[in-house]
């Protein structure tokens, strides 16, 4: 008899499924009784681009104490895909659990003999019931979803409403669904009775957190924002960002009589992309682009454009593995340079790095009113991991007393008013100079916008010194920009520490169940979250008031760390670098090795043993 | 090169349109350009159309790629907003312009290299998309910035100044604006204002994607014997089908000419172009016509300019959207952003 895992409200289930089998909306069901039952998930999508055998993954963990980061490993597998059996068994947690369709016999050599294998003759059931080949594949799913139930210990009430909810409107469709599900359900109470020792407990750990996707957040951020323009070519994984924009713009933005109060073009290419942005931030819309890495490459050359002729320009990167097509469905935070430094010559542009879907949308629209006020390109690096799976988070939040800060334009009134009008003169010593809109007066505030160098009034000019003082006056503004980006966020031990840990983005919560860990081990560390590049002064006291600071980040080169060193002149051997970039979403697990292990060369062995 | 500013001296008795501005108003900074240069007759025949029809100055918005045509937006309209974007991209920027304020006139200015080689894709989807605009490719044929390398638009067969002869097929760009969709295609000669002023005028009157290739010799490097973008070779060769009358009034239309040499093309909204045929039978309202016409005179060695097809049913691209009548770039707060009500509702449909 095999050792069987015992867990409750702390377990991992992985599906494997055959896409296009329906087992997307079925797979979402389940995940989201769990937070209906007060109990917190981190759920993720894993969807290979060689799409031969179709698979795709679904994770969840369940995790009572609220750790969304990936934990690694699998407690229960769900293996629905003939095709990657063989990995999917290979994978599962010594102890664990396989839950498979036993209409076919196996051999045993396909079965591991540390695992408990629970066997559900699923096909044979819904041939039984049902003669449509779409309706056996369809409620196939939903039976499964019953069988878990009852395995678990999942309150089928819970998910009876969440199948009500989501067939609103087309009732028809809900008791057959209902009748698939106590199939599962009667089933496994039959048959099961006892097989899983993973359950699930209802708790009041979820409170009024919502689940959704980094890249819907940041769409309907855009929509907030008071975005009107987005010209997008499809990409993964940022298509969705502009798909949710238009969803949310069609219903919040659509007249009675069916016009728009937006437009959106989905362009030839990356450069038409931009291109469209930046002709429409010119002529005073709010405008934008979600793109990921091959995107924000062909760009380049617009990029260079929009700083040095002070356009606003929004560009959503939801990055993957690269370089080139790398791993297009994998999760890597990998251009934060080529995006700080995008094109020729001397260059360097704002970037905001949000943590979790909540932040993607605060970003969204603060974005809009950064790109404004700073007159240049805004990048938001969402990444794979945010941006296709849905995330329980801090609930959406507006305050209807903001306004759109439009930045320095000057006004028909203004400009009549006879007020002196120099494109790039510095009238108010923060390197931003004052615009007009075209067509915004008659006879004042025209001027030439161009690549080329140019004076104080945009005449082109190739005199080296007012070539040096634009160049100087770009610096005094990107100085500007350091007090109007998101703050870093700072949290120290409960003991002094003279180690720090500077991370951003994704990692978050798998940083903060490591640091929980490490902290129980006697490692106590202070943290900084770096919310935005330019570096505020708080990121740079931050690394200078301690010894060592490991830097954690999702890709191999240590971009972060590069653009700390070069921006904060910091010596860089105060920087430790943990790096994880093999596609999958960083673990605490993999912090709290990582670090451990260099702990203890620095330090010796930790304070106190493992309390676990 | 520096900028120079035109001095402001007003004579007296140079004649107003109906807002009260002189050809001058409509002038920009001084040429740096090569003297004798096309591009510099095609930036005057822009004045006199502008100048013709009455334009406010700042309601035009000028967008060029890169090139010493790209340059030309400088030396007309300087009291316009214009914008000299990255090398072979104005129509992505224009269009981007256009999608933020409809109520703007959009002229973009570009080179056979700009929009020919770099920037072909970008012209072909903004043509595509119906963008409401003057489109004027000034074509020489070469590269003139570069100092003269051969173009996409170059003859097969023609010599660079070198002597050097181009083995490829050119790339007809007004064959393709009709291919693509655009709903106003002309072709005209910068050495022959009386077609090309009303053609822009044309063109700007027009709602929809209005393209003219304007061949414009590069008096630097390809106005030698053996070039075919020459001022003398295109006067030999170029076969006018038609010259253009913009009618502006609705009423009071008198055929002057002979029956059957003058025809009224009535457009969509209402207004008419007076055509004066050249060539008899030849109906710039048929695409297929109009595309037969092309090859065919093309194959004979001629080049034909005027006005060559117009779709008098055009839409445009925020047609196509469905966009609110307001600009974009209007559009505050209360219309865009949903609020925090709204976003209750969001929240509570995401539990
Ligand atoms: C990306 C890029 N590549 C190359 C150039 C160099 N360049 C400037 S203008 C030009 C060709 C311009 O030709 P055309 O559009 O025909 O304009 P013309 O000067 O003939 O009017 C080139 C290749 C550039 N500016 N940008
Ligand atoms: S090089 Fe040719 S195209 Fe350029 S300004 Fe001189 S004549 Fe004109
Ligand atoms: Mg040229």
């Amino acid at each position: 008899m095999p050792a069987r895992l015992e867990a409750t409200n702390d377990f991992v289930i992985k599906f494997a499924n055959v896409n296009g089998s329906g087992s997307a909306s079925a797979n979402r069901l389940f995940a989201r009784s769990f937070v209906r039952m007060g109990v917190p998930i981190a759920s993720r999508n894993i969807f290979p681009s060689n799409i031969q055998g179709l698979p795709t993954w679904y994770e969840v963990r369940v995790t009572e104490a609220g750790h969304l980061g990936r934990r690694g490993g699998v407690d229960l597998m769900v293996a629905m895909n003939p095709q990657t059996w063989d990995k999917d068994v290979a994978e599962i947690e010594p102890g664990g659990y396989l839950f498979y369709d036993s209409t076919r016999v196996l051999p045993q050599s396909k079965f591991r003999p540390d695992i408990n294998v629970v066997g559900m003759p699923l096909t044979a059931i819904v041939n039984e019931r049902y003669s449509d080949p779409r309706q056996r594949q369809l409620f196939k799913n939903i039976i499964y979803v019953g069988a878990l139930a009852s395995l678990l210990g999942i309150e089928i009430a819970e998910v009876e409403k969440l199948v009500a909810e989501q067939f609103r409107g087309k009732d028809k469709l809900i008791p057959p669904n209902y009748e698939a599900l106590h199939m599962g359900r009667d089933y496994a109470e039959t048959h099961l009775e006892g097989a899983v020792g993973l359950k699930v407990r209802r708790a009041d750990a979820v409170g009024d957190r919502i689940f959704l996707e980094g890249n819907d957040a940041s769409g309907l951020g855009a929509v907030y924002g008071g975005a009107t323009v987005c010209a997008w070519y499809p990409i993964t994984p940022s298509t969705s960002l502009a798909e949710a924009f238009t969803k949310h713009c069609g219903r919040f933005r659509t007249d009675p009589d069916g016009k728009q109060r937006f437009a959106i073009i989905q362009a030839e290419d990356e450069l038409a992309s931009i291109g469209m942005v930046i002709g429409a931030a010119w002529n005073g819309a709010r405008a934008f682009t979600a793109t990921s890495g091959p995107g924000i490459s062909l760009m380049q050359e617009f990029i260079g454009l929009a700083y040095f002729a002070e356009v606003p320009a929004v560009i959503f990167d939801v990055q993957r593995a690269g370089p080139s097509t790398g791993m297009p469905t994998r999760t890597q935070q990998c251009d934060i340079l080529i995006s700080a430094y995008a094109s020729h010559g001397d260059t360097k542009h704002v970037l905001l790095f949000p943590e979790d879907p909540h932040e993607c949308f605060e970003f969204a629209a603060t974005a809009f009113d950064l790109a404004d006020r700073l007159q240049t390109p805004v990048f938001v690096l969402l990444d794979l991991d945010i941006g296709m799976n849905e995330w329980l988070c801090e609930p959406l939040k507006w305050d209807d007393a903001r306004r759109f800060d439009r930045g320095k334009v000057l006004t028909a009134a203004e400009l009549e008013a006879g007020r002196d009008f120099g494109r790039y003169l510095d009238v108010d010593n923060d390197g931003i100079p004052y615009r007009t809109y075209p067509g915004a007066h008659p006879t004042r505030g025209s001027f030439f916008t161009r690549g080329t160098s140019r004076d104080r009034y945009a005449r082109y000019t190739e005199e080296g010194p007012a070539y040096v003082d634009n160049m100087q006056r770009l610096l005094r503004k990107f100085e500007t920009a350091k007090s109007l980006v998101p703050k870093p966020i700072r949290h120290d031990a409960e003991n002094a520490s003279r180690t720090g840990v500077i991370y951003f983005g994704s990692t978050a919560p798998a940083i903060r169940e490591a640091m929980e860990a490490l902290g129980s081990r006697g490692i106590d560390l202070d943290t900084l979250r770096v919310r935005a590049f330019p570096f505020s002064d708080d990121v740079i006291d931050f690394i200078l008031s301690h010894d060592q600071v490991f830097v954690v980040e999702q890709n191999r080169d240590a971009q972060l760390k590069t653009l700390l060193i070069n921006e904060g002149a910091i010596d860089p051997a105060r920087l430790i670098s943990v790096l994880h970039y093999d596609g999958t979403p960083i673990t605490a697990r993999f912090i709290i090795d990582e670090v451990s292990r260099r702990w203890a060369l620095l330090h010796g062995a930790p304070r106190k043993e493992a309390a676990e | 090169m520096t900028y120079l500013t035109k001095p402001k001296l007003h004579h007296p008795k140079l004649p107003q349109n109906e807002l009260g501005f002189t050809r001058r108003d409509y002038e920009g900074a001084v040429s740096t350009l090569c003297a004798g240069c096309g591009h510099d007759s095609i930036s005057g025949a822009i004045i006199q159309a502008c100048f013709e029809l009455s334009l406010p100055p700042h309601r035009v918005a000028k967008l060029s790629g890169i090139g010493c045509s790209s340059k030309t937006p400088t030396y007309f309209l300087g009291a316009s907003h214009g914008f000299n974007s990255v090398h072979g991209r104005m129509p992505s920027v224009l269009t981007g312009a256009n999608l933020a304020n409809r109520e703007l006139i959009y002229m973009g200015v570009s080179g056979d290299g700009d929009s020919a080689s770099i920037g072909l894709g970008q012209f072909a989807h903004c043509i595509r998309r119906g963008v409401n605009m003057v489109y004027i490719v000034e074509n020489n044929g070469v590269y003139g910035l570069t100092k003269g390398q051969f173009s996409a638009t170059a003859d097969k067969g023609s010599k660079s100044k070198k002597g050097v002869g181009n083995q490829d097929s050119p790339i007809d760009m007004v064959s393709m604006a009709v291919l693509l969709g655009a709903t106003f295609v002309a072709r005209s000669f910068s050495g022959d204002k009386e077609q090309l002023v009303p053609l822009i005028k044309a063109a700007i009157e027009h709602r929809g994607a209005a393209f003219i290739d304007c061949i414009s010799p590069c008096v630097a490097f390809n106005n030698h014997p053996d070039s075919t973008k020459s001022y003398d070779y295109v006067r030999a060769h170029n076969e006018a089908v038609n010259y253009l009358d913009v009618i502006e009034g609705r009423d009071e239309i008198t055929l002057d000419q002979a029956p059957g040499t003058v025809e009224l093309v009535r457009q969509h909204d209402g207004s008419y172009l007076k055509l004066r045929k050249l060539a008899a039978g030849y109906d710039p309202t048929s695409k297929i016509a109009a595309m037969n016409y092309l090859q065919e005179r093309h194959e004979a060695g001629e080049i034909v300019t005027g006005l060559l097809y117009l779709d008098r049913e055009a839409e445009d691209m925020h047609d196509r959207l469905g966009t609110v009548p307001t600009p974009l770039n209007a559009l505050g707060e209360a219309e865009l952003c949903p609020g925090s009500a709204a976003l209750a509702k969001v929240n509570a449909s995401l539990r």
